[in-house]
């Protein structure tokens, strides 16, 4: 067997070996660690979030928990409303909402499913205190002491206390109000209290977690929401009190014999609003009650989650799946226009002398350096129907002045100055390619017979064809997320996915079908990336 | 490729309609530029050529949309900015760029396609979708930095469009710094430590020198892709982050001046002096590499 070997120290050398090359990995991780980090947390997280908010859809669930719980053993296809159990949990669940001011945003969630639940939610929300009154008048008046929070704080707080409720109510309000919870409440439900009055309780407990920690307000001295007497009313129907004996037994028991009206949540909510009565807002909130939504996708595509399955758009709405195809086919046709305009630069530049190619290579990157905004601007200058080129074609005499051509505004004008903008990117990788091609090739076919169009077909082309494929591709992926110029040049017929990405974000703040059409975009732009690898090779990017 | 003598009648139609196409391509290239600049010293507050422009009389041109530009206190506040976020980004690229770059160009990295492709993907991702993500990211982040720091709200608001600005400039630091670690002969580093030097001299003396144009060029790309982005800084920026091509956006949307084309001359005149820097850069590196200049 032959002797292990040593190193200079001693150690065997195969370790010390593996040690200097760990040792190198982790000098090169370390030299990377800053970097990759930094773009990890200010560049990957931020994306994967507005990726995930595509199918994230809690709104519904945070919103409207005990509703969505209650609704759950409803079966839509009935086409019966809802028991009153379901308007019950409603009415407390939007009492709260309306509260924090959430009601409406979830209308608006809603509506991009179901036109006109945005303002039956606002409406409601209005009228939500009705009921309450019709209770809280005549419990009032049969003891004044309801009217004062103090009351109501004595009979809820106390020990033992169910420490379950508490934590699943903050929990709620939490998730309601997308503010955090912690911190001290001044107040835990007494456990006799709340197997007792069970809703009441709950709805009390609700109610001083979102006092103290949304609006740090003492639940101890304030006096609670219309909504309490309610439940109150609601529980003293069932309630058995004849063996209680804590904190305010006896107003209650005053109040469980006097007689209260009896809450009607199915006629309150009729009477808000009519469409309540049917079976369409109940089954919109059932059908996206999921914490998760492939609807937004849906949506992208001009589709949509119904009870029934999933529908299309009828042909005239579908103006997402148009818009794609126009964001497509525009991209093509501006590629094409960059192989076509191109092509016989790169050949030019590739066959001149170097000093002169080197000349002519400054007019195609003064463009490429120069800032976009200028080169829009510049465009937007030159299309108009007072600009420029109208002016020119007019002073020639190609076009009466009265009908001046319009060129800006529509899809002629993106295609202009997008092709502008990005003939550089296409131009660039055709003349490394074309500079690699011997022109010998060229004179030994013309030598064996050749003629001039033969030669340049069968023999140059094909070897310049990786260039335009990696001018085609690098155009073509810059060209679908194209932002500014279409917004600037475009008009209506000339933008394209991503101006609508940009509406949705700032304009209708439906950002769940703006993160949907964002990652079909980002898919396909991915998709060519990972062609552009493998055809390219993403080492071969060269700048300048 | 000149023109043989014994070429035919329509060797020679095609030869000279050739170079009057490419010659045509090429007006169509530097056209827009071309027509900016002297429009940009039009006395009228047309975006056409006047008559007495086309006259070439004194008096149909004027300075007065550049006065407009440096007097303007929307246009100072955005050049201001401008000059505020593009090289704090590009300083914190370039840094944080470089010792990435020479990181990865060790001989043994593990996962180096992942790390690689992580690191470019700010350059691949189109800007929207870049725009869209910081927008609900950066937003949470503000109200982070005001609520729990107590930072005050003008400060965070530079602090969200410099962090953006600095990581969309990485991939161009890396891409080109590798490209210089690619041609770099390691045995330099080697005998500086043959000769004593800790790692820190020998990047200094010795490694530094050698890349620092592939930095430099690697930072001018970061310094102009801050300074001529608009979308992101739309997204993340408020008012007070406005930029100049933010100005310039606003501009040309809603009431376009003719101011527009005094800055957008300025800006042609600042990349035409970044682009020879660039160019000399370059030469000066293939040269200090041992590469024929090309």
């Amino acid at each position: 067997m032959a002797e292990t070997m040593l190193a200079a120290d001693g150690t065997p050398l195969k370790r010390s070996l593996a040690r200097a090359l760990r040792r190198q990995k982790l000098r090169a991780l370390m030299l990377i660690a800053p970097l990759l980090i930094f773009v990890l947390i200010t560049f990957i997280v931020p994306i994967a979030s507005m990726l995930f908010r595509s199918i994230e859809n809690e709104i519904v669930q945070n919103t409207l928990p005990y509703t969505v719980q209650e609704l759950a053993s409803w079966d839509a296809a009935t086409g019966e409303v809802p028991d009153e159990p379901v308007f019950e949990a409603m009415y407390f669940d939007m009492f709260i909402a309306a509260e924090a001011k959430r009601h409406t945003r979830l209308g608006t969630r809603l509506n991009y499913e179901q036109t006109g639940l945005s303002s039956l939610f606002r409406q409601s929300g209005r009228k939500l205190d009705d009921l309450g009154k019709d209770i809280q008048k005549p419990l009032e008046k049969l003891n004044g002491d309801w009217k004062d929070g103090e009351t109501w704080y004595a009979i809820f707080n106390g020990t033992p206390a169910d420490t379950a409720l508490l934590a699943t109510q903050r929990a709620r309000v939490a998730a309601l109000t997308d503010n955090p919870t912690e911190g001290d409440v001044n107040f835990a439900p007494r456990a006799d209290i709340v197997q007792l009055l069970p809703k009441t309780a709950r709805a009390y407990t609700a109610w001083a977690v979102f006092e103290a920690t949304q609006k740090d307000r003492d639940p101890a001295t304030r006096d609670p929401w219309e909504a309490l007497p309610v439940a109150l009313a609601t529980d003293l129907q069932t309630a058995d009190l004849s063996t209680y004996s804590g904190p305010g037994a006896d107003l209650l028991r005053a109040a469980q014999s006097a007689d209260l009206p009896t809450p009607d949540f199915t006629t309150a909510f009729v009477d808000m609003d009519e469409d309540w009565a049917t079976i369409i807002p109940w089954q919109t909130i059932q059908t996206h009650s999921s914490t998760y939504t492939g609807g937004y996708f849906l949506n992208a595509v001009d589709a949509q989650k119904t009870p029934e399955g999933i529908a299309w758009q009828p042909d005239d709405k579908q103006i997402l799946l148009k818009l794609f195809g126009r964001t497509i086919w525009m991209s093509l046709l501006i590629t094409f226009s960059c192989i076509a305009l191109g092509y016989p630069v790169a050949w030019l530049l590739a066959n001149l002398p170097m000093r002169k190619a080197n000349m002519l290579l400054i007019l195609v990157l003064l463009p490429f350096w120069t800032s976009l905004l200028v080169r829009t601007s510049a465009w937007k200058v030159m299309l108009q129907q007072q600009g420029v080129i109208n002016d020119v074609l007019v002073w020639i005499g190609l076009v009466d002045d009265a009908n001046r051509l319009i060129m800006i505004n529509n899809q002629f004008g993106t295609i202009v100055a997008m092709t502008h903008i990005l003939l550089p990117f296409m131009i660039l990788p055709m003349y490394s390619v074309m500079q690699t091609i011997q022109p010998s090739y060229l004179r030994a076919a013309k030598s064996l017979g050749a003629t001039n169009w033969t030669a340049f077909w069968r023999v140059y082309f094909p070897q310049s064809v990786p260039g335009i494929g990696a001018g085609s591709i690098l155009v073509f992926i810059l060209a679908i997320g194209y932002y500014i110029t279409p917004e600037i040049v475009g008009g209506t017929k000339g933008v394209f996915i991503s101006n609508r990405i940009a509406y949705h974000i700032s304009s209708s703040l439906n950002w769940g079908l703006a993160a949907a059409l964002g990652s079909i975009l980002l898919a396909a732009v991915l998709v060519l990336y990972w062609a552009y690898d493998k055809i390219v090779g993403i080492d071969n990017v060269k700048l300048g | 490729m000149g023109l043989p003598p014994y070429a035919t009648l329509g060797q020679r139609i095609w030869y000279y309609s050739f170079r009057v196409i490419c010659g045509l391509i090429f007006f169509f290239l530097v056209a827009p530029i071309v027509v900016v600049m002297p429009l940009s010293f039009n006395a009228q507050d047309f975006f056409t050529f006047t008559p007495e422009m086309l006259r070439l009389d004194p008096a149909g041109y004027s300075l007065k949309h550049y006065e407009d530009f440096f007097t303007n206190p929307q246009w100072q506040l955005a050049l201001k900015n401008s000059l505020i976020i593009a090289p704090i980004a590009t300083v914190i690229s370039v840094s944080l760029g470089t010792l990435a770059a020479i990181g990865l160009s060790q001989s043994h990295v593990p996962f180096k396609g992942t790390i690689m492709a992580i690191l470019i993907s700010p350059m691949i991702v189109p800007l929207i979708i870049s725009a869209t993500g910081m927008f609900f990211f950066y937003s949470s982040l503000g109200n982070w930095m005001e609520s729990v720091l107590g930072l005050n709200k003008g400060f965070v608001g530079y602090v969200k469009v410099i962090l953006a600005h600095a990581v969309l400039g990485i991939p161009f630091v890396i891409i080109t710094v590798t490209a210089t670690l690619v041609g770099f002969d390691r045995s330099l580093t080697r005998a500086a430590a043959n000769m004593g030097a800790g790692p820190v001299t020998t990047f200094f003396r010795i490694q530094m020198p050698l890349i620092l144009p592939g930095v430099i060029s690697g930072g001018l790309f970061a310094f102009i892709t801050s300074f001529d982005e608009v979308v992101v800084v739309l997204f993340v920026g408020s008012a007070s982050q406005k930029t100049l091509p933010w100005q310039m956006f606003i501009g040309l949307r809603e009431q376009i001046s003719p101011t527009i084309l005094a800055v957008a001359t300025i800006l042609v005149v600042i990349s035409i002096a970044l682009l020879t820097t660039v160019e000399l850069l370059r030469r000066r590196s293939e040269r200090l590499r041992g590469m024929s200049p090309g």
